[in-house]
């Protein structure tokens, strides 16, 4: 009997018991009672299997990851990350107390900063960083760029992390721009997002070989894929491309035409801009009544076949006249440069400010701002967003939050700065949420001062900070950490004040103190990652 | 590098933490805002004080040399989360943590760190004979009494196996914990805690999956053997039976010639029951080439007080424990503080490993696992994504050459630390340290090729 039977047989009688059945004779040593003779010869068996023990054949080893070029973190830098990445939890529910800066919101910062410096991710952090990820779908461009090659690999091998291969751009894959032959056949055989992010590589170093890439396939691609593809030539967009677009205008997709046409009407010298120009200037005319001056409206009668294949909608959303419907898309597709000559030269804030006849008025300077936005024009965007301390309902421009944050990202950081930091003098913090959100990080000077003297303000008035938090998250993570010592004063707790809401001294100078500890971190990380 | 040697890594800090709530609340402690008058001295002690809740800040100190904390905090956990958020912004952050003087408040502390670890060295030296000697008849008579106890106890144990064994395992999986843990206790009385517990591991055996008879019928026929040793214990010679008394919960003091050494400092991880929370910390001696094991204790819910960096070596004396393969030793006088170690030790292929484990079953046969280093291996996930792991094809560290590998054991294929190996590998080879035994490897510790640096995988 060979031993492996052997010591089944033992198993056997001992799973039964003895005394249902006895053990094999040639296991066990005579002259001892049953269950200790079982006992002895599988103690014997036991120590010997595991004495004998063999190593298991090796199942397929995996292939090595890529190799990753970018340099190393600098060690400070390293162990930092490890800190960031420790306490990804999301923030309790009860909302972020206390003086300890919030790490998880830092996160994205700490990787935007180390993927400008261009390093590599240490290995030994990508499981924690692909877990982060996952979680959190604002972390993913930015975290596996920096995850890298190796990353991907990782992320292969655990089904957990398989967004990463969707979300994947390919950035890690792609060939060299300048090796022709690559080029094309990854564009030929590569999935729909390498090849995009392929285009978007290719235009960047030359834009005509691109566009000979996408015309040479255009007929055969799928419609969504057009549209993805048109899509990716908004990014430098320029006359060049005009051609195309134009093909692109009797596309067989309808979404594809509309694309194509809001594209052709960004450039001011197409002729799909032309056309759209002399439309609208055919609606919008110079009106001298009796003493004043203004602007009357035509609105279009009809919606033509031609204007159709020039990108108008014909059919308006419920709710919305069909007339001022075509007005609008006219009027926003229109370049900016039509109007001084009509309305006799006169530049962008005196067209603003004309009075608008029969109540056209939130009709035209609404498609304005769309104009405005869509040709980046940022006198049009100073025109229609007024000045900041006038208060919104006087305004001649828009009162929108949303069209105003669109407008200022027309203007030059500093420009986009100063107004936002004016607006907050003269209207406080209630309402500047949304156009903080547009203006470059660090934050400016001006604008930095203007928040915190906002919540200083606001502190004066004795409200609690949470009515802030919105604010005081973003001063955390975009107010120039250059500022930390200037704020230090502000952490200190006031006397309480008579009409104050009790205790709000003591949690403002807690959010105070968190503001300044951020700012020191925030300065400390950016000295790690140099 | 200044007099108190490097600063530690967050990972080495955060490898301190007795637990994942403390590491996390730790983190969040580890930046400057919360701190105040925080320093450090040329002598490795660190201090500083941190704002809570109440009105006055905690004071926490820290002697990085031991290491051991001291913190005015009312939290049971060790280190508390004060202590490690200090040493992570002492490790992060050379300007919030500067040298320099020592305030009255840590100084005492440290002061009388300092003077007891005098007073003992001196009474180590004085009191040693005079301890022994103390009345020796009466301390045979008493190891004599427990003896006799213990061999009463395992003579009932003897019988309680015989009656299973009558009656068959199979009524074993019906009768559930109850059985053993009645049986466990009767071997807490007879004052053989050793025998308790693999008693009380027995009542897991039976739920725990497919091949469960096998497993409870070789765990029986080990306790039987150590049964059988102690009975006949006269018969062995020494090192065996000091593995046997060891292995039956006899303790004796650390007593063996000490080991100066320098020792690096492998891994550290904690495991607990209801009672006890034992905490392992693995050293290797790089001139000896002797691995150590040091092993504390804390009652339930508070971690032991040792803790060491992982990734570091210390200049320091180990006292060996004799018997079950010579690994247990006792930390001893430190010269030094601690330095980053300049190379992982040195390791062997998947055969090496196996073989040294069976090497070590023949000083104790009882030993589950042996403490190796593996070099040259690739660790691989086995199963191709997509595929459900068939039987022998989860993951597994194979050698670079030849066609031999050792599967990952089972209790350490949840842990996240597997991701990080495989990380860090990238499909590379790397050195391997962990534990290798009849259930398959747990790795604790890893290095790559490009790096010296220590990668935990707890």
């Amino acid at each position: 009997m060979t031993s492996t039977s052997l010591w089944e047989e033992l198993v056997t009688s001992a799973l039964l018991g003895t005394d249902r059945r006895t053990p094999p004779p040639e296991a066990v040593t005579p002259g001892k009672d049953a269950p200790t003779a079982l006992l002895d010869a599988a103690a014997l068996h036991t120590v010997r299997r595991r004495a004998g023990l063999l190593p298991a054949p090796a199942a397929a080893r995996p292939e090595p990851a890529p190799h990753d070029a970018r340099p190393q973190l600098p060690a400070p830098a390293r162990r930092r990350l490890a800190q960031l990445l420790t306490d990804r939890s999301a923030p309790s529910a009860g909302g972020r107390r206390g003086t300890a800066p919030d790490l998880t919101e830092l996160l994205p910062q700490w990787l935007a900063a180390a993927n400008a410096h261009e390093y590599q991710a240490p290995p030994s952090v990508l499981p924690a960083l692909l877990d982060a990820a996952r979680a959190r779908t604002d972390l993913r461009p930015q975290a596996l760029t920096f995850a890298g090659p190796r990353g991907l690999w990782l992320a292969r091998l655990n089904p957990e992390w398989k967004f990463a291969l969707r979300g994947a751009s390919g950035s890690a894959t792609l060939p060299d721009v300048g090796d022709p032959e690559a080029v094309q056949r990854l564009w030929d055989e590569g999935l729909f997002a390498e090849r995009v992010a392929l285009l978007a590589a290719v235009r960047e170093r030359d834009a005509g070989t691109a566009l000979a890439l996408l015309a040479a396939t255009w007929s055969t691609e799928r419609a969504e894929d057009r549209l993805m593809f048109l899509d990716s030539l908004r990014t430098g967009l320029t006359d060049a491309d005009e051609p195309f677009l134009e093909q692109a205008l009797s596309d067989r997709s309808r979404n594809v035409r509309a694309t194509a046409a809001e594209l052709l009407s960004a450039l001011p010298h197409s002729a799909l801009a032309g056309r759209m120009a002399a439309r609208a200037a055919s609606c919008v005319s110079l009106d001298r009544g009796e003493g004043t001056t203004g602007i009357g409206v035509e609105a279009p009668h009809e919606c033509d076949a031609d204007m159709q294949r020039d990108g108008v909608m014909p059919n308006p959303p419920s709710g919305r006249g069909e007339r001022s419907w075509w007005l609008g898309q006219l009027v926003e597709a229109a370049p900016l440069s039509t109007w001084p000559g009509r309305f006799g030269g006169r530049t962008a804030a005196e067209i603003v400010a004309l009075p608008v006849a029969d109540g056209w008025g939130d009709e035209l300077h609404a498609a304005w701002c769309r104009a405005a936005v869509r040709q980046r024009d940022a006198e049009w965007s100073r025109a229609l967003l007024g000045a900041p301390g006038t208060p919104p309902e006087t305004s001649p421009g828009t009162t929108s939050l949303a069209e105003r944050a669109k407008l200022l990202a027309t203007l030059p950081e500093g420009e986009r700065a100063g107004w936002v930091a004016e607006f907050i003098a003269a209207h406080g913090l209630s309402e500047a949420f949304q156009l903080l959100g547009v203006c470059a990080v660090p934050w400016a000077e001006p604008l930095g001062r203007a928040v915190v003297d906002a919540l200083d303000i606001a502190r004066d008035a004795g409200s609690y900070p949470w009515s802030f938090s919105g604010v005081m998250g973003l001063a955390e993570r975009c107010l120039n950490p250059g500022e930390a010592s200037r704020l230090e004063i502000l952490t200190t707790t006031p006397p309480e004040t008579e009409g104050a809401s009790p205790g709000a001294g003591g949690y403002w100078s807690e959010a105070f103190q968190r503001l300044v500890s951020t700012l020191r971190l925030r300065a400390t990380m950016a000295v790690e990652l140099r | 590098m200044n007099q108190q040697g490097v600063r530690w890594t967050s990972e080495q800090v955060l490898a301190l933490a007795p637990d994942d709530a403390s590491r996390k609340a730790g983190n969040r402690l580890g930046t400057a805002g919360p701190w105040s008058g925080a320093g450090s001295s040329g002598s490795g002690a660190v201090w500083g004080l941190c704002k809570g809740s109440g009105s006055k800040p905690y004071q926490t100190v820290v002697d990085t040399t031991g290491p051991a904390y001291k913190c005015s905090c009312p939290s049971r956990k060790f280190p508390c989360k004060h202590a490690l958020g200090l040493l992570l912004l002492w490790a992060a952050d050379e300007e919030a943590v500067a040298d320099s003087t020592t305030p009255d408040w840590a100084g005492e502390w440290l002061e009388g760190r300092k003077k007891r670890a005098t007073d003992k060295e001196q009474s180590d030296a004085g009191a040693e004979q005079p301890a022994k000697a103390g009345d020796p008849e009466a301390a045979r008579r008493r190891a004599e009494r427990r003896a006799a106890r213990i061999a009463a106890g395992a003579t009932e144990l003897e019988q309680r196996m015989a009656d299973l064994l009558r009656g068959g395992l199979a009524s074993a999986e019906q009768s559930g914990y109850g059985l053993w843990e009645e049986t466990a206790a009767r071997m807490v009385d007879a004052q053989a805690p050793g025998l308790a517990g693999r008693v009380r591991e027995l009542g897991a055996i039976p739920g725990s999956g497919p091949g469960w008879p096998v497993r409870l019928l070789e765990e029986c026929a080990l306790i039987h053997l150590l049964d059988a040793a102690w009975l006949g214990i006269e018969r062995l010679p020494e090192p065996l039976a000091a593995t046997v008394r060891t292995r039956v919960g006899l303790t004796s003091p650390a007593e063996g010639p000490p080991v100066r050494d320098h020792w690096l400092i492998l891994a550290q991880y904690d495991s607990s029951d209801s009672k006890i929370t034992t905490r392992r910390i693995w050293l290797y001696g790089q001139e000896s080439g002797r691995t150590a094991l040091l092993l504390s204790f804390g009652a339930a819910g508070r971690s032991p007080q040792q803790a060491l960096p992982v990734g570091l070596m210390i200049d320091a004396e180990l006292t060996p424990y004799a018997g079950a393969g010579q690994l247990r030793a006792d930390l001893g006088e430190q010269f030094g503080p601690p330095v980053p170690i300049g190379s992982p030790p040195p390791g062997g292929p998947a055969a090496a490993a196996v073989e040294a484990y069976g090497r070590a079953l023949r000083d104790d046969p009882w030993l589950d696992s042996w403490p190796v280093t593996l070099s040259g291996v690739i660790p691989s996930p086995g199963a191709s994504p997509g595929r459900h792991p068939q039987a022998g094809e989860g993951w597994q560290l194979a050698d670079v050459e030849g066609e031999s590998a050792l599967p990952i054991a089972p209790a350490a294929l949840s842990r996240p630390g597997l991701w990080k190996l495989a990380a860090l590998s990238g499909g590379d080879p790397v050195t391997v340290f962990g534990e290798c035994g009849h259930q398959g490897f747990t790795p604790l510790a890893a290095w790559s090729k490009h790096a010296a640096e220590t990668v935990p995988l707890i």
